[in-house]
């Protein structure tokens, strides 16, 4: 059927121009700190600028984008439309889990089916790992591919709108003390989060979890292991708390929501343990009462609804930066 | 037909012959003589192998030949002989199942009119591979089955294994398992490891086929049945066979030979060609496995071969099809493994002939006088380099096209016929 294609490696370097800008945006490892600072001055930019300018400097204009989200995800579709939206582009998403793919139809096929509607970028949510790689490869050559997340591998734009996030209540990233804390295993974000906050020379990454819930060898990642999370916790500038899935609880990684919490929750008490002024996070959408208490999620320290601000920013930032590589040219 | 082939270097030669310079006769479809021609022998053909090496054709333990049509038969036999392979095994699946005679007879009936290559059959070890009730093994043995499998379709309980290994054991057939604890994989697709960690794959951890080996081998134990174990991938495996040897249990085992190049490192890229099963291991799985052909602890090194059309392997990594087109380099990998100091010309020679034969029983994979007249000449120092186009299987799901390679069969003989020349 593509008999004009050759099956092969989908390395992350594609996401880079000959100069070394960004043609597309897969995944955060192999990126630059250079080019992760970029992105977050280009976010601090359009954060201050007043949205009524931001629309006049419409660096997207005549140009399509479409999200295609083969999984459901609202608040991360709804972040991108806006970013594309305040840069001038006509946007549509698309739910495939609902379209073609239920029908049948192959990623090529439908990637080529929307080619031939003259998009321009590829806003992609898949549920399998490289699905974005696998896309941005396969695509026609003047169209650009950001990964919205990718099975468990990636979501380099919350890991940027996260360090982003970081970077404006603490500044440098050396002096850091960073503890991801849950499910780290099943998360894309934790993965991405590692990469970034790694490649900005952050002091300390830790993740806090149960065995069940760490990727075998964890550590050759580059990050510090805790299964206690009273220790983990301890002196660190910035928590990060991953949701839990509820369907884990019932496939023996967990025994219960109630065990969990008591044990890696993020509650009041258990933040004292972390610098005075340390700052929790959270990628959304929340579960009050199993991985964080509400009191906490609502409380000084979080600043979970600033990461939802500030993820149109940077998301903004990445696809302007896609267009000034000639990307979508 | 008489034919003498003179001058070539001997390989896989029982005799005081092997390794030096030599003449072999065939006549009709047996080797007649090794050694200096007799008189009046009369040759009707006479080839000068100046240069060149002699060797029994390559014994494949495991070719996915899919439903048996001519079409498919044709090329892939066809690529095997032209890769030295001149005898393939048929490996059931649930869409292409040996579980009677008349299915046993279509394979050979369609591969006899075609005359590439031998297929040997593994037949079904339980009803429709169902793992739960046994197979007419009795029959399929008789029809001519060399082993019985239920490839990679798990049992239904360890009491099924028994009783299937118990049952062969009577009829004195070889069960061939392919050691994978499904509950452990649990949906994996890559090998449980940094790479998995980093690529956040579901993944199969080594134990999913350690902890099935060792139970085959305590059933061993209890029912004494000749078991070969199918394609191991990890240092325990290594270790748990060379162990039941050393026992003195009647197994034996083989590898891919993808396993003894390629890791886990293979697909950081995604790349799609290198998912395979098992898993693509660690660096230190990949080592013992060498370590272990070394020894003699793995006895076999196979294809594996499964040839898929390429739309199988255009997707996201985890939604293509496991498996690499793989008859074309079963004899260039082996023999780099010569090149690269693993194992001696001969050792090497002996692990896609002599020792896979051995295992399905077959009097093929050896220079005999009286042994079949599967030949191969081998140009050993003709360099080359894999390329999709040139292929000849109809699968080019390849992760080794642009690898070159030192040593290409110039020409084959099947039962003594002269069928294939470069």
């Amino acid at each position: 059927m593509y008999k004009h294609l050759t099956p092969g490696a989908l390395p992350s370097s594609m996401q880079l121009s000959n100069d070394g800008r960004l043609r597309h945006f897969l995944t955060i490892e192999g990126l630059s700190p250079l080019l992760l600072e970029e992105i977050l001055d280009r976010a601090e930019q359009f954060l201050s600028l007043p949205e009524k300018q931001q629309k006049k400097a419409p660096l997207l204009r005549g140009k399509t984008v479409m999200n295609l989200f083969f999984e459901n995800s609202t608040r991360t579709r709804v972040t991108f439309e806006i970013a594309a939206q305040r840069l001038g582009a006509d946007v549509t998403s698309l739910d495939i889990r609902t379209s073609s793919a239920s029908k049948g139809e192959t990623l090529l096929d439908t990637i080529r089916n929307l080619e031939a509607m003259n998009a321009d970028m590829f806003v992609v949510r898949h549920e399998h790992a490289g699905a974005a790689h696998f896309i941005a490869r396969y695509a026609a050559p003047h169209v650009s591919v950001l990964n919205a997340g990718d099975g468990r591998h990636a979501h380099p734009t919350q890991a940027m709108l996260d360090m982003f996030t970081i970077r404006k209540h603490k500044g440098e990233f050396p002096p850091l003390k960073v503890a991801i804390v849950g499910d780290i295993l099943h998360s894309r974000v934790a993965r991405s989060n590692i990469h970034a906050l790694n490649t900005l020379s952050t002091g300390e990454v830790r993740v806090i979890a149960p065995k069940t819930l760490l990727p075998f060898d964890v550590e050759k990642m580059g990050v510090k292991v805790y299964t206690d999370m009273d220790e983990g916790l301890r002196d660190v500038d910035v928590v990060i708390m991953l949701r839990l899935q509820r369907e884990r609880m019932g496939s023996a990684l967990l025994p219960s929501e109630r065990e969990f919490f008591r044990l890696y929750g993020l509650t009041e008490k258990r933040l004292e343990l972390t610098k005075l002024d340390a700052i929790v996070m959270h990628p959304g959408p929340i579960n009050r009462g199993i991985e964080i208490a509400s009191s906490v999620a609502d409380g000084p320290r979080s600043v979970i609804l600033q990461q939802v601000t500030n993820g149109i920013a940077v998301r903004m930032a990445v696809m302007a930066m896609i267009m000034g590589s000639g990307g979508m040219a | 037909m008489k034919t003498v082939i003179h001058n070539a270097r001997l390989l896989g030669c029982t005799t005081k012959a092997a390794g030096y310079i030599n003449s072999l006769g065939i006549i009709e479809d047996k080797i007649a003589f090794i050694g200096e021609e007799p008189q009046g022998f009369n040759a009707e053909q006479s080839i000068d192998a100046k240069g060149l090496m002699l060797m029994p054709g390559c014994v494949d333990l495991a070719a996915w030949l899919r439903e048996p049509s001519l079409d498919s038969l044709t090329s892939e036999t066809y690529a095997a002989l032209a890769s030295g392979i001149t005898t393939l095994t048929y490996q059931p699946e649930q869409a292409a199942m040996v579980g009677n005679s008349a299915q046993f007879n279509l394979i050979q009936d369609i591969n006899q009119a075609l005359g590439h290559a031998h297929i040997r059959v593994l037949g079904n070890l339980t009803l429709d591979l169902q793992g739960e009730r046994l197979s007419n093994m009795g029959s399929l043995k008789r029809a001519g089955c060399v082993g019985v499998t239920n490839g990679w379709q798990p049992l239904q309980s360890l009491r099924v294994q028994r009783l299937a290994m118990e049952y062969a054991s009577t009829h004195n057939i070889t069960v061939f398992i392919y050691p994978l604890e499904l509950a452990l994989a649990a949906g994996g697709v890559v090998h449980e490891g940094a790479v998995a960690s980093r690529l956040g794959f579901a993944a199969i951890p080594s134990a999913a086929e350690t902890v099935a080996i060792a139970q085959t081998l305590a059933l061993i134990e209890m029912t004494g049945t000749r078991v070969h174990f199918c394609r191991l991938s990890t240092e325990g495996s290594v270790r748990l066979i060379r162990q039941a040897k050393a026992q003195g249990l009647p197994v034996t085992a083989d590898v891919a030979a993808h396993q003894l190049f390629l890791t886990e490192m293979d697909i950081a890229d995604f790349n799609p060609l290198c998912h395979v099963r098992p898993p693509l291991r660690a660096e230190r799985d990949r080592e013992a496995l060498i370590q272990g052909l070394a020894d003699n602890t793995i006895d076999a090194i196979c294809s594996d071969h499964q040839p898929h059309e390429i739309d199988a392997k255009l997707a996201p990594f985890q939604q293509t099809e496991p498996g690499i087109s793989a008859l074309e380099t079963l004899l260039p990998l082996t023999l780099r493994l010569v090149e690269q100091g693993y194992l001696s010309l001969e050792q090497a020679i002996a692990k896609v002939t002599s020792a896979p034969a051995r295992i399905i029983n077959d009097p093929a994979g050896k220079l005999q006088v009286g042994a079949p007249a599967d030949l191969v000449i081998l140009d050993p120092d003709y360099l080359w380099t894999l390329e999709l186009d040139s292929m000849l299987s109809q699968g080019k799901n390849t992760p080794f096209a642009g690898w070159s390679f030192n040593g290409k069969v110039t020409q084959a003989w099947l039962s003594g016929r002269p069928i294939y020349r470069m």
